[in-house]
């Protein structure tokens, strides 16, 4: 019944984007004041996609397993709690999400658009229809969540172990709404092109768009993070991964896309980086999707390995991208090309070559991930590009990318002089002293590691005198790039003192190094609505004397089959001590990893500090007016 | 002149781009040792586990006969799990399986076996490992398909539904 009322309510919004189309275009030319009309039925039809979530949702709730996607992806022991989440833990409900956050996303903008230009906020409106008409052919077409199947089976298939998770259950809709959110941007940036509008006042009203995407997408990708950390129990926080590589891409985009519309609301100047940024971010976005529900990439992520699916988003990725071609190189006009007087020491100029740097970590981020595919498609050779790569090429330049990104913010804009920045030498050289400190008694690579964390240090040290200094000013930029500094410095500081044990223990046996004594006691058994758990408890005794006991666990999921390792994790502000068991093919042994993470916490901690400096530019904004 | 070469440029950058993601989704990802050519069954001796007798493997499998050979143990999970698809087919006579005992306790086989019953005509025992090796196995569970002396198919990991709709498709 539920599923039914959702087909037909899906159905009805998808009609009311001709509905949308058509008043638009008569309204275009027609009077000075946008037809009431138009509204409405951007409601209605976020009102619809709404109703049909619903619809999903209460199918997941109540265990319709006439109905495909639930009873593919749910089952009825199942957590009330996972079940929800399970509405978006697939292909086609995830899909909907994404429909839903578009459709919510272009009434808002409508709202909040007021006293923007008529013909301005018509066009960012036919452009999001077409995204969302391509959404809604897509969904109904090729992934229609509202599927029957008869005769009813008594039981689901159940969601995969791995993604019954706090974290990941609102990972999904966190990145979603970053995502959507730029494709609103990618929209307003055609609108802005077509009209000749990419000006001071568009930067102005478009900002708090780039922001909402931009602490959104930092905040799913936090998530994911997290998610990976305790629930895949790898033990890091950041692999590399093509399916991680294809959230950060759009991020990168983004961050720039968010510095260039500040300069571009003070100087109006980088109009262009502007509308290149904010097309680059959207199909970095749509392409990232690609990647990973068509299969081409295998992960937790490629719910379906539908060929078929994979074309239309293909496709229709292609579309966008050509359209924004043709509109970008039909209707923009480059005409302040001879306004442009760079100073050579000033805000904007340390934010272009900032620009510059992000420009060149997302092309290596860009190649890392598709090259692989590149190469298997045209000489079927397989190849992986693992960390080292990306270590490779983007430390060294991560080095002057923190030293501009902790001067910048001490210039003015259009002109500044280096008079009294003596103090900039002076904290350089405090980092550089409190660095050696640090490294000299490591056995680690003395180079890059002083040069890396001396740089770190000063953006730190630079950022912490600013909070005195500048008090409330600023303050949101300064949050941000002191989050960064932190993150940095963290994730450093993670690599150097990290430590890792990975052995084979039976109970009862003790495993000795000169850092630390692991003995397992015991083993329990638990069950739980959905599964089984068994429980090791292992006494950890370090050098210092003091004992610590961890339970690592291992999931016996039962619908569907699958094991799952829960890591056990002691956290406190300095260090993470991380252990996993994992069964080993001989009945009593298990194997055992346990590490020790410093600074794990600071990691998440930075990123939200990161976050939060973009929410307080949100306020400080509604504040001045 | 200048501003028509970016766009035709990066059309036609796009277009190749296009061409191999296109090119890329026929490529699946999805990675399933599939035996192409049948392989012969190795020859083996083995230690009866009722009997304790030694057995050759040359008297088990006869030609013409689809036999089923799986390899499991007490120690292992997703044995239990697929236990059940075991059962029915030795229910329902189509098949004769053959257990190989993989590196496990004979007491605590033995109680596997009188806990969830036994589906096999024959249980050969491998104490230490090798002659899973010299099947190929990955791991416990395995399950190969046989048919004169051949290996027809191999399944990794435990049984389900799906492969043993196959399997019943193939000795059909």
């Amino acid at each position: 019944m539920a599923s039914l009322v959702g087909y037909y309510s899906l159905l009805s919004g998808f009609f009311c984007s001709f509905l949308i189309i058509y008043f638009s275009i008569i309204n275009f030319n027609d009077t000075k004041i946008l037809d009431k009309r138009i509204l409405s039925f951007t409601f209605f039809q976020f009102f619809f996609v709404v109703i049909s979530f619903f619809g999903l949702i209460i199918s997941f709730v109540v265990s319709d397993f006439s109905n495909e996607t639930v009873f593919n992806h749910s089952h009825t022991t199942k957590p009330l709690f996972y079940k929800i989440s399970g509405t978006w833990g697939n292909h086609e409900g995830s899909l909907l999400l994404w429909l839903l956050v578009l459709t919510l996303f272009i009434y808002l903008f409508l709202l909040k658009s007021v006293e923007q230009k008529k013909s301005y906020r018509i066009l960012t409106l036919l452009f999001q229809e077409i995204i969302i008409i391509g959404f809604f052919v897509f969904l109904i077409k090729t992934s229609n969540p509202f599927n029957y199947i008869t005769p009813i089976p008594k039981e689901g298939l159940g969601l995969n172990p791995i993604l019954q998770d706090p974290a990941l259950a609102i990972h999904p809709p966190v990145l979603y709404l970053g995502y959507v959110g730029s494709s609103i941007i990618f929209s307003s940036a055609l609108a802005g092109v077509t009209l000749n509008y990419i000006s001071k006042d568009w930067a102005k009203h478009i900002k708090n768009w780039v922001f909402i995407s931009w602490i959104f997408l930092t905040l799913g990708i936090l998530l994911g993070s997290i998610w990976a950390y305790y629930e895949l129990g790898w033990g890091g926080f950041w692999f590399w991964d093509p399916v991680e590589n294809v959230s950060l891409m759009p991020w990168l985009s983004l961050t720039t896309l968010l510095h260039c519309i500040l300069v571009l609301e003070k100087r109006n100047i980088l109009n262009s980086w502007a509308i290149i940024l904010s097309i680059t971010t959207f199909a970095l976005s749509m392409c990232g999707t690609f990647l990973v529900r068509s299969g081409i990439l295998n992960s937790v992520h490629t719910f379906a390995n539908d060929p078929e699916r994979g074309l239309f988003i293909l496709i229709f990725l292609f579309i966008l991208i050509f359209l924004s071609f043709f509109v970008f190189f039909f209707f923009h006009k480059n005409e302040n090309k001879t306004l442009i007087n760079l100073n050579w020491v000033s805000k904007e100029t340390a934010i272009l070559i900032n620009n510059w740097f992000m420009m060149y970590f997302l092309i290596v981020v860009l190649i890392g991930t598709v090259y692989p595919i590149f190469l298997e498609v045209i000489t079927s050779e397989k190849i992986s590009v693992g960390p080292p790569f990306f270590h490779k090429l983007i430390i060294p330049f991560l080095i002057p990318f923190l030293i501009f990104m902790a001067i910048g913010p001490q210039l003015k804009w259009i002109k500044s002089n280096l008079k009294n920045k003596l103090y900039l030498i002076l904290f350089l050289i405090i980092s550089f002293i409190l660095t050696v400190l640090i490294v000299k008694n490591l056995s680690i690579n003395f180079f890059t590691n002083t040069i890396l964390l001396t740089a770190a240090f000063f953006l730190f040290f630079i950022t912490i005198r600013d909070f005195f200094k500048k008090k409330f000013n600023n303050l949101s930029q300064n949050i941000a790039h002191f989050g960064f500094s932190l993150l940095i410095l963290s994730i450093l500081f993670n690599n150097i003192f990290s430590n890792e044990i990975i052995t084979n223990l039976k109970i009862g046996e003790t495993f000795v190094s000169d850092k630390f004594k692991i003995s397992f006691k015991d083993i329990n058994q638990k069950d739980e609505q959905n599964y089984k758990a068994i429980i090791g408890k292992f006494e950890v005794i370090d050098s210092k004397g003091s004992n610590l006991i961890m339970s690592p666990e291992l999931r016996i999921y039962n619908q569907p089959n699958i094991v799952t390792s829960e890591a056990d994790i002691k956290t406190n502000l300095l260090t993470d001590k991380f252990m996993t068991m994992n069964f080993v093919q001989n009945q009593e042994y298990f194997n055992i990893r346990y590490q020790i993470k410093p600074f794990m916490v600071w990691i998440w901690i930075s990123v939200i500090l990161i976050c939060f400096g973009g929410l307080i530019s949100l306020f400080k904004k509604k504040y001045e007016n | 002149m200048k501003t028509k070469i970016y766009p035709i440029f990066l059309i036609f950058v796009f277009s190749i781009i296009f061409f191999v993601f296109y090119k890329g989704l026929k490529n699946s990802n999805i990675y399933t040792p599939d035996v192409k050519s049948q392989i012969n069954i190795p020859k083996f001796q083995a230690k009866d586990f009722e009997n304790n007798k030694t057995i050759n493997s040359k008297d088990i499998f006869l030609n013409d006969k689809f036999y089923l050979l799986n390899i499991w143990a007490s120690w292992c999970i997703p044995c239990r799990e697929e236990h059940k698809f075991l059962m029915n087919l030795h229910k329902e006579k189509l098949i004769d399986i053959i257990g190989l005992n993989y590196k496990d306790n004979h007491l605590k086989a033995k109680k596997f076996l009188d806990d969830l019953k036994s589906p096999y005509k024959i249980i050969l025992k491998d104490l230490d490992g090798t002659i899973a090796i010299e099947w190929g196995a990955y791991g416990v569970p395995e399950t190969f398909l046989i048919h004169n002396k051949k290996i027809v198919k191999k399944i990794i990991g435990p049984l389900n539904e799906n492969s043993i709709l196959e399997i019943k498709e193939i000795i059909k």
